[in-house]
Parts: structure tokens; C-alpha cells; sequence
């Protein structure tokens, strides 16, 4: 397990209650200030502090040439980045949204994640792109997306999507240091989540799962925002007497198959909840990875609980009724406690 | 409209088997009325109406088991009367509403982004349904889907991973098993009920092979014959024997003089005539045995394939006839209890044995048997074995031998035992020496007691 975990009791002293936002806020500047290499690029993220606030007050105090503003030109910034991270320094890039990703895609996908490898290993992209995905705050269907496994579909990339601001702290301190290109999710729904955020040095494992809860009876598998809900719909059992696992992904490239089927050889049953469509997610790949190395364990089918295959709607009533939520897992998670006759 | 649930009829149970159905679909019936009957591992016991009304559904067919709690039955006004729903169908059917929106909300966001008025709020898709393209059954649809074409092939048994891995280690015949799961779906549940049940098998269990059914059925001609139901105690039990008949054993017989042990049983009893406590010759023995076992350890030991297990407990299994079948209740730790201790016990075990209310830990750990069929006027038999028990003993009745004591014939009760060995895990001395010292102790039964 990493050096931080969202379920991690920090000491007193050690640790203090911060949002997200506040968590990826803190790590940005602690590594502008310990590595000069390490630069901050990207829309509107200087003089207007970043549509999300994420880089509130850096401009002011590392200057212009640390934390450039760009025209809304995403392969062009995204380009650019490439090339300063090929000549040694260490780009931070903010692409405001997933969804913009879109746009700069060849840059990531032909340039950041192919270069090393083309260039016979002689060259490095020490760079990270950091953008929120994720829908649920009326941004209609292109402003709305999970994409993270078109990124996670790819080698030469990292993709991390931490769910607590212990852990955004802890990912985004190692995806800076680390020498590939790490696409870095975030998610619009977990900035104003808060959680205790341990003091001082705090450096992930890149390519670790967690398992932030222990259980015997099922396993629950989750990324991202939809931790929130798979803790919650566990303790929601817990109190029924259902011994729930949840295990948090942490990092969708290189996934950690290992802590993953760990758990369900213990607990026999799996079900996947998961922000993204259900065609080709990235619960499709978890239910592989179960059928590959635990099927002889298995007492049930794996579940998966994801999206409606629908653009999201703009409409409340509609994007809440697309979104996977708390009463589809429950649901879900009760059927296959049924389908193996569970009793306490 | 109520729905009518497998009920808890014993502590131990988990499911019930659906033996027969008393009512028909259509028929009223009042509360208190006996609907069918309902087949435990232990009993067969009624499943009563709580409320008046029609049988509207019968939800399972006779010979389903059915878990704890799950609906079998549907009692109402008679409005709903009709065919045997599976309680499986009532999910699909709620969830069509949803699934149809679906199909109307795809094409039309696809086509038009304004598709305000198309899909309903309350209808929006759930999660784990996909929607439109036909390759995305979830997981319960596909199983339905399937489960048609399975029901009318009839080919192999559907099973979970794990239950097919299970069923694998303990050489569990899935024949005999059947699925409680979705669909039948054979689940971990259902084998580890089967090895509970002492369905596994060291070594393969030859499968009874069809022949000698149709022999059977061919034996008796058509006229008078009845095909009585196996019961699961008969199934168990037929499968155990012929375990038990593949493990190479012998048998030996010791005479043994009565006239001490029925004497001191009469004093014995006479004493305890205010208390109510009676002590049978077969409670003696228990405890004879027992004593016995413990000066020889050997005789008190299981073949366990690349070991010999020697019990450190003396645990006497004592055979019981019941209606429906053989059962084996177990005095635990028969060595170190007394004489009025083993004659309560054993009363109680074979009344529970006899109304179906044994508990499971009531009919386990035995490390060895004794089977008596004196009180049928049974000179000498042979038992077989209870695997993995490496020894059971055969008594038969004490009846009376003349015997020349002192010039002048005498009558002097006499009684067989018959010892069967499981010649793997013990050798004829070894038995035989068992046996001596068993016989010693029941001719000088003051050992018992002292």
C-alpha cells in the first residue's frame, strides 16, 4: 500500500482537514518551490487562478515564466509542453476539462505516450496533464464525459485518478516526479470534497490499488468520485451485516490486477461501479482481470454498475436518472449477494 | 395477495425441498391449512396458509429446494390465479417499463439533442441495464436468456467457478446435487451442503449405473409394485453404503457371556427406580465400548488416505431406525460419561432421530459405531462401515445357551458381537485384541461402572 490512504488516520498534529481542490492546490506550489524545472501551463490558470480554482495565488508568487497562460489552444499548449518535458523540464499541464483533451489527443496519444519508447529509451516526457472529468453539474453531454479509459487503453501512458484529497496529494506529488507522462484525473465532483490531508512529504506508489475498507463477503471496485458512493453503499451493508470490500483503483494504467483479485479469491463476489458508459469501460476490464485470475473463486457473475449508454442529458431529473448511483450499486450488490444464497 | 415463503422449520435448516404440493392452483384455502409439504434435511413437516384466500401461483415445482425465505406461493383473492410463475420473472417484467424507454431515448438524443419530452424521468435507464444493442444483455437478462435453451437441451449442470473447483477437490458427484442458485445455478452453498453431508467421496464413488435400475424395475413385473420416493436420509444413506462397501474390510465375532452385565443391570436400575432413569443393555455397551476404545487407540482412528487419524476423542455413533431412514446420532465423549449420563443422552438423541430434529453437530464426529438389532431377535449380523469410522460393532441378541457349569447344565445368556475393521487403518490383531478386552469388560461389567 502507498504512503497515503484515504482511510489513513493521520496523527493530531500530522494532518489537517482540507478539500480536494485545497489538497491539489498545496502539492502544486510545494513543487514549484522544491524543483525549478517543474512549470504550470495551461487556460486561463494565471491571472484568473484556473476555472476551477485549482491554481489560486500561484502566479502571483512564481511569476509568468512558472505558470503560463495560454490561448484556448489545447494542441498547441499540449505540444508544447511535450517538447519542454523532451529538453528537461517538468511541465504541469491543466486542460480544463477531459472533454477538451479531445482536442490536443494526437499530441498525448502519437507524442507524449510514443516518444520514449521511439526514440530507442534516449529521450524522456517527464510532463503531467491534469483535467476533471465527470458529469452531474449540468454541463450537458460534451462537457459531461468519463474518457479516462481511452487514455488508460494506452502504453506509454500513466493515468491516476485519486478519490480522496489525501490521496490527490500523494498521486499528484509522485505524477510530478515520475519520468512518463501521467494523465492525471481529476473530477468536478470531488473539489469540494474534504478529508484529512496528512502534513509534510507525501509521495503515492504509482500503479497500487488500495484496499480502503476490509470485507469477507464481496468485493466492491471503484475509482475516482465513484468511491464516495461504493463506500457509502458498503457501510450501507455493513450495517445489514454484509462484510463489503471496497477497493480503490487509484491508478487505471498500470492497473494493480494483483490487490484486485487478491479480494475477490477472498470474498467469491465482485461488483464494478464505475462513472463511464459499460460498453468497453474500465469495468469491462476489471471483470476481465477477475474472470483471468480468480475465476475459480467466483460464486457469481461479476456486476458492473456504470452509465446509461446515453449522451448525458442537460436536463437534472435526466443526468441524475443516466448517472450510476447509490440505489443502482445497492441494487446491484444485493443480487449478487442473492445469486449465492448470502446469509450472515 | 401474499406471497407464501420457504419458512424456518429447524435451526439447522437452510433450505427446504418442495415435496409436495396439497393444494392446486385455484383452490381456496383457509389459515391454518396444509398447502404442501416441505422436506428438510431432518423431517418432512406442513407449510400452513397464514391467510385465507385462493392459491393462486405455485411458484416452485415438487422436488425444488428452496432456500429459507424465498416465495413458493402466492395466496389472494383468486383475481391473479394462473400458471406456475417463477418468482425469477417478476423482476423482468417490472424492469420492462425501463428497458422500453431506453429504446425510445436512444435513437431519439442520437437524432436530436432536445429530447426533452422523449424519455420519461421516471423511466430513465438504470445503470446496469445497456441499452438498444442486443450484445449487452445484463447480467440477469442474459441468464434468462440462456436459461431456455439450457431447459430444453437439458445438457450440464449450470455451476459457478468456485462450486465447479469445490466439487472438484471432494469428488462431489454433481448428480446428486442440485443447484439452489439463480436459475439452478449450482452455487458454493449447495456443495459445501453436499460435503457437509458426507457426499464426498475419498477416491471416486462409482456412479450407480443405469443397468441395474431397469433390472430392478424389470424384477418385480408391473403388478403391485410401487416406486417409493427417495428421501434425502435414503439418498445419503445409499450413496455412504456404497462408499463404504468399496473400503476393504473384515469382520470378527466374540461370544459374549451376559449373565454379570444383566444381573448388574437389574441391581443397577432397581437403584435408580426413583429417578426414572432406566439403563439398557445397550447403553452398557456403548459405554463398554467406549472404555474399550480408549485402552486401544488404534480401533479408535479413521483412514484419512496418507494418515491414520487417531481420535483423541471417544465419540460412539449409535445407529437409530426412523421412518424415514438410518440415522447415526453420536454420544460425544461416551468415555467419560457416565452409565445414567449415556442412557439419557441416547434417549434423547433417538427421539430427536425419530421426529427429523436432529442437529447437524448431533450426527457428526462419531469415531465409531455399534449397530444393535437384539431387540429384533437378531442372533449375529455384520454392520458396515461409517466411513471415515475405522470400526463398528454388530450386537446381536442375549439369548439363552446351555452351558455345563460344575457337572450341572445351566442356562446362561450369551450374546455376539460382530466387529467390522477398515483393514486399512487397522490390522485382524489389533481388532481382535480390541475385542477381547471388550468382551472382558461386558463379562466383568463392574469395569463399567468403577
Amino acid at each position: 500500500m502507498s504512503a497515503a490512504t484515504p482511510d489513513q488516520s493521520a496523527e493530531a498534529s500530522g494532518s489537517r482537514v482540507i478539500t480536494y481542490r485545497q489538497a491539489l492546490n498545496e502539492t502544486l506550489r510545494a513543487e514549484l518551490e522544491r524543483d525549478e524545472n517543474v512549470f504550470l501551463i495551461g487556460e486561463e490558470i494565471g491571472v484568473f487562478e484556473g476555472s476551477y480554482k485549482i491554481t489560486a495565488g500561484l502566479l502571483q508568487d512564481f511569476g509568468p515564466k512558472r505558470v503560463v497562460d495560454t490561448p484556448i489552444a489545447e494542441e498547441g499548449f499540449v505540444g508544447a509542453a511535450v517538447g519542454a518535458a523532451m529538453l528537461g523540464l517538468r511541465p504541469v499541464v491543466e486542460i480544463m476539462t477531459l472533454n477538451f483533451s479531445l482536442v490536443a489527443i494526437d499530441q498525448i496519444v502519437n507524442h507524449a505516450a510514443k516518444i520514449h519508447a521511439m526514440f530507442g529509451g534516449e529521450v524522456k516526457v517527464p510532463m503531467v496533464i491534469r483535467f476533471p472529468g465527470g458529469g452531474g453539474q449540468q454541463l450537458a453531454a460534451t462537457h459531461s464525459q468519463n474518457l479516462e479509459v481511452w487514455y488508460a487503453h494506452i502504453p506509454g501512458l500513466k493515468v491516476l485518478a485519486p478519490s480522496t484529497p489525501a490521496e490527490a496529494k500523494a498521486m499528484l506529488t509522485a505524477a510530478i516526479r515520475d519520468d512518463d507522462p501521467v494523465i492525471f484525473l481529476e473530477n468536478l465532483g470531488l473539489y469540494n470534497v474534504k478529508g484529512e490531508v496528512p502534513d509534510g512529504e507525501q509521495v503515492a506508489e504509482i500503479g497500487k490499488a488500495a484496499v480502503v475498507k476490509e470485507g469477507t463477503d464481496l468485493t466492491l471496485v471503484s475509482y475516482s468520485r465513484g468511491m464516495v458512493t461504493a463506500l457509502q453503499v458498503a457501510d450501507e451493508f455493513e450495517q445489514k451485516g454484509v462484510s463489503v470490500e471496497v477497493v480503490d483503483l487509484r491508478s487505471l494504467r498500470p492497473l494493480d490486477r494483483d490487490t484486485i483479485c487478491a479480494s475477490v479469491r477472498k470474498t467469491s463476489r465482485a461488483v464494478i461501479f464505475e462513472d463511464d458508459m459499460l460498453s468497453y469501460g474500465i469495468g469491462a476490464e476489471i471483470a476481465a482481470t477477475i474472470g483471468e485470475g480468480a475465476f475459480d473463486w467466483l460464486d457469481a457473475p461479476v456486476r458492473r454498475v456504470a452509465a446509461a449508454e446515453v449522451p448525458l442529458p442537460y436536463a437534472k431529473p435526466l443526468e441524475r436518472a443516466a448517472m450510476p448511483s447509490a440505489e443502482d450499486l445497492s441494487r446491484v450488490v444485493q443480487q449478487t449477494l442473492d445469486a449465492t444464497r448470502f446469509t450472515k | 395477495m401474499s406471497e407464501v415463503t420457504m419458512p424456518r422449520l429447524s435451526d439447522t435448516m437452510e433450505e427446504g425441498e418442495l415435496a409436495r404440493w396439497l393444494k392446486n392452483v385455484g383452490d381456496p384455502v383457509a389459515k391454518g391449512d396444509v398447502i404442501a409439504e416441505i422436506e428438510t434435511d431432518k423431517a418432512t413437516m406442513d407449510l400452513e396458509a397464514f391467510e385465507d384466500g385462493v392459491l393462486e401461483k405455485q411458484l416452485v415445482e415438487e422436488g425444488t429446494i428452496v432456500p429459507i425465505g424465498e416465495a413458493v406461493a402466492v395466496i389472494g383473492d383468486g383475481s391473479g390465479a394462473g400458471g406456475g410463475e417463477k418468482p425469477a420473472d417478476a423482476e423482468p417484467a417490472e424492469k420492462q417499463p425501463a428497458a422500453e424507454a431506453k429504446e425510445e431515448a436512444e435513437p431519439a438524443a442520437g437524432a436530436d439533442p432536445s429530447a426533452e419530452s422523449e424519455p420519461s424521468a421516471e423511466s430513465g435507464p438504470s445503470a446496469e441495464e445497456p441499452s438498444g444493442d442486443e450484445q449487452q444483455g445484463d447480467e440477469q437478462t442474459g441468464d434468462e436468456r440462456d436459461d431456455a435453451a439450457a431447459a430444453s437441451a437439458g445438457d450440464k449442470p449450470r455451476m459457478s467457478p468456485v462450486a465447479r473447483k469445490l466439487a472438484r477437490d471432494h469428488d462431489i458427484d454433481l448428480a446428486t446435487l442440485k443447484g439452489t442458485g439463480p436459475n439452478g445455478r449450482i452455487i458454493r452453498k449447495d456443495i459445501e451442503a453436499a460435503i457437509e453431508a458426507g457426499a464426498a467421496a475419498p477416491g471416486t464413488a462409482a456412479a450407480a449405473p443405469a443397468e441395474p435400475r431397469a433390472q430392478a424395475e424389470a424384477a418385480g413385473g408391473d403388478r403391485d409394485s410401487e416406486k417409493v420416493t427417495l428421501n434425502r436420509i435414503r439418498k445419503v444413506t445409499a450413496k455412504r453404503l456404497t462408499e463404504s462397501q468399496a473400503v476393504p474390510h473384515f469382520f470378527l465375532t466374540s461370544v459374549v457371556d451376559m449373565e454379570r452385565l444383566i444381573a448388574l443391570r437389574a441391581e443397577v436400575n432397581q437403584g435408580l427406580a426413583d429417578t426414572g432413569v432406566k439403563i439398557s443393555i445397550n447403553d452398557f455397551i456403548v459405554k463398554a465400548v467406549a472404555l474399550a476404545l480408549r485402552q486401544h487407540p488404534d480401533a479408535n482412528a479413521s483412514w484419512n488416505e496418507d494418515s491414520i487419524l487417531r481420535h483423541g476423542r471417544v465419540n460412539i455413533g449409535v445407529a437409530v431406525a426412523t421412518e424415514a431412514g438410518l440415522l447415526v446420532p453420536v454420544v460425544k465423549d461416551a468415555d467419560r460419561k457416565t452409565l445414567s449420563d449415556i442412557a439419557a443422552e441416547i434417549v434423547e438423541l433417538a427421539g430427536k432421530a425419530r421426529d427429523g430434529k436432529l442437529g447437524l453437530d448431533e450426527m457428526t464426529g462419531g469415531t465409531f459405531s455399534v449397530s444393535n438389532l437384539g431387540m429384533f431377535g437378531i442372533d449375529e449380523f455384520t454392520a458396515m462401515l461409517n466411513p471415515p469410522e475405522a470400526g463398528i460393532l454388530a450386537v446381536g441378541a442375549a439369548s439363552p445357551v446351555p452351558v455345563l457349569r460344575d457337572g450341572q447344565l445351566v442356562e446362561v445368556p450369551k450374546m455376539k458381537i460382530t466387529l467390522t475393521v477398515d483393514h486399512r487403518a487397522m490390522d485382524g490383531a489389533t481388532g481382535a485384541a480390541f475385542l477381547r478386552d471388550l468382551t472382558g469388560i461386558l463379562e466383568q461389567p463392574l469395569r463399567i461402572v468403577v
